[in-house]
């Protein structure tokens, strides 16, 4: 991981990009999880605002992947309180964030693997449906409108990601970089105003990153997508995201543009770190 | 030819008992894909829904006795899942297995307590009297029993309406999303808890309906419960988590077992149909653990 925190080469700039960075969408604000003695995280607060990238970085066991559990509601903190645009929300369940318009992925693929591509995809409409299941079941009147409105906007995914050849294996028979696209698919399909991914391009290689860079990039672009990311590449987050979050042993260590962490001191530390000095 | 009238008529019984087997297996197999837990009191749950069938029957007409024993079993399952499997979320499959066991147990007692303990007749109103097919073929026909015929057509309606609305209804969807992946499940906005009752609910008509069939054809009594232990190589045979692997299981153990019991039988003095379901469900575990229809499981090391 040393090797990443080397200054990227100067692609996509980001002054190039059209972005509109709005009011604050989410703020976490003060806090602290723990499970059983272990603190998970410590008094750390920050915001999300609308329609920007917003990296999380930080050492492996820095509360990461904690945090984007917190902000989807896996899990609760002790202390501290979310607001959800602008509103403090209590104890908030995974799938009630889910329809407040919270997406995510993970860090190790969860997909279904026993349905088709497509077919995952069709989970991520599943809140918008509203038609009754004896509709559904006879595959009349509203059901059948429904379906059909559903799989054609779930179409469009699938060619906005470049997916449609995989339209119909069953996804886990594809390959680990194609499995995520899915997972990514299938959070775009929810129309989240959140989008939080948990190291998408973990695992991949540089050809895969870079697809994954363009589609994040895009997503942003085209949709106005506001988006949280788990990154352990270092060039790809100093690229991508508008500002960054640092976290070390669960601790706020930085927060700023990907220019201002850089050259923090602390982050230069934490990943140079005293254990090499 | 006159061999093949006994050997049709032992197949076509030992089918239509296979259905009523696949019936039981089939709960086993609605609670297990969705929640991962190997719900032994399927078994008890048959015997409580029969047994509030014929005891309700006694009071009201027929179909309000039905309804109100649909509505009995609902709050049946919901109650297990709502006060015995919830708090033990994430606890390892074994103990969720073994906390059924004691539902089991429960629900016989507490069955038996309120509702009685000795042997019903539910009448459905289908004639006892055997039909005799095809006796022009056959010297005496074949006899065929119609509470099997009646019981293996309400199964394969209650089959065909379990897989319409798993194919094709956004429940179904969700609840395949659950079986797969509980995480993901709840990410895409899934209530879990939902989707639990729904299968438990479900899982409790089932019963009512295997209750039902074997009540009429048994009598309805303690020994409907013991039902469960016959699903067992049912389902080592389809797979845990298939439903047409519980119905094909469920008709290779019954014609199985009869016919072993019609070839073998005699040979070695009867009582083969006993236990030559868990025989060949062994021989299936040596060869194929996942059953036959059901999904490999290949672990990465």
């Amino acid at each position: 991981m040393l090797a990443t925190v080397t200054p990227s080469p100067p692609a996509a700039p980001i002054a190039q990009r059209q972005r509109a960075i709005g009011e604050v969408l989410l703020a976490v604000e003060n806090i602290s999880l723990r499970f059983g003695g272990v603190r998970a995280l410590s008094n750390v607060s920050f915001d999300i605002r609308k329609g920007e990238i917003r990296a999380i970085i930080g050492p492996n066991g820095a509360g990461k992947s904690s945090m984007l559990n917190v902000i989807n509601g896996f899990y609760h903190p002790q202390e501290g309180r979310i607001l959800w645009k602008g509103r403090a929300r209590s104890r908030m369940r995974p799938h009630e964030a889910a329809k407040g318009g919270i997406a995510r992925t993970f860090q190790n693929i969860a997909l279904f693997k026993g349905m088709t591509t497509l077919d995952n995809i069709m989970t991520g409409r599943i809140l918008k449906m509203r038609a009754s299941f004896i509709e559904q079941a006879l595959y009349l009147g509203r059901g059948r409108s429904e379906e059909l409105r559903e799989r054609a906007f779930v179409e469009r995914i699938i060619d906005f990601l470049e997916i449609a050849h995989i339209r119909h294996t069953p996804v886990g028979k594809l390959p680990y970089g194609l499995q995520k696209r899915v997972e990514l698919a299938r959070a775009l399909a929810m129309e989240p105003e959140l989008l939080l991914l948990d190291e998408p391009m973990a695992g991949m290689n540089l050809e895969e990153k870079e697809d994954m860079c363009r589609f994040i990039l895009d997503v942003n672009e085209e949709f106005g997508t506001t988006i949280a990311l788990i990154e352990h590449d270092m060039s790809v987050v100093m690229d991508i995201s508008d500002r960054v979050v640092v976290l070390d042993y669960g601790k706020l260590l930085a927060d700023g543009t990907p220019e201002q962490v850089r050259n923090d001191p602390a982050v230069i530390a934490a990943y140079l770190g005293v254990a090499h000095g | 030819m006159a061999e093949l009238g006994p050997l049709l008529e032992v197949v076509l019984g030992g089918l239509m008992s296979g259905v009523l087997y696949a019936l039981v297996a089939l709960g086993f197999v609605l609670i297990f894909k969705a929640s991962g837990v190997f719900n032994f009191a399927q078994g008890a749950m048959v015997l409580f829904a029969a047994l509030s069938l014929v005891r309700l029957a006694e009071w009201l007409p027929f179909p309000l006795a039905f309804l109100l024993t649909i509505v009995i079993m609902t709050a049946v399952a919901w109650a297990i899942e709502r006060l015995v499997l919830r708090p033990l979320v994430g606890q390892h499959g074994l103990i969720l297995f073994m906390a059924t066991i004691g539902v089991t147990f429960f629900l016989d007692g507490f069955g038996q307590t309120i509702w009685g303990s000795n042997v019903y007749q539910l009448d459905l109103g289908i004639p006892a009297s055997p039909w005799f097919l095809l006796e022009s073929l056959f010297p005496g026909g074949i006899l065929v029993s119609p509470i099997d015929v009646f019981a293996a057509a309400i199964a394969g309606a209650l089959v065909l309406a379990l897989s319409i609305f798993f194919h094709s209804t956004k429940i179904g969807r969700a609840l395949r999303a659950v079986a797969d992946d509980h995480q993901a499940a709840q990410s895409v906005g899934i209530p879990l808890n939902r989707i639990w009752l729904i299968v438990w609910s479900t899982a409790g008509i089932v019963a009512l309906v295997a209750g039902m069939a074997w009540g009429s054809k048994l009598g309805v009594q303690f020994s409907l419960s013991l039902i469960a232990l016959k699903a067992l190589p049912v389902l080592i045979l389809g797979g845990l988590t298939s439903i047409p692997g519980a119905i094909v299981g469920g008709l290779i153990v019954g014609a199985g077992e009869k016919l072993a019991e019609f070839y073998i039988g005699p040979s070695i003095g009867g009582g083969i149909e006993y236990w030559f379901a868990y025989v060949l469900a062994l021989a299936v575990l040596l060869v194929r653990p996942q059953g036959l229809f059901g999904e490999k499981i290949i672990e990465r090391v």
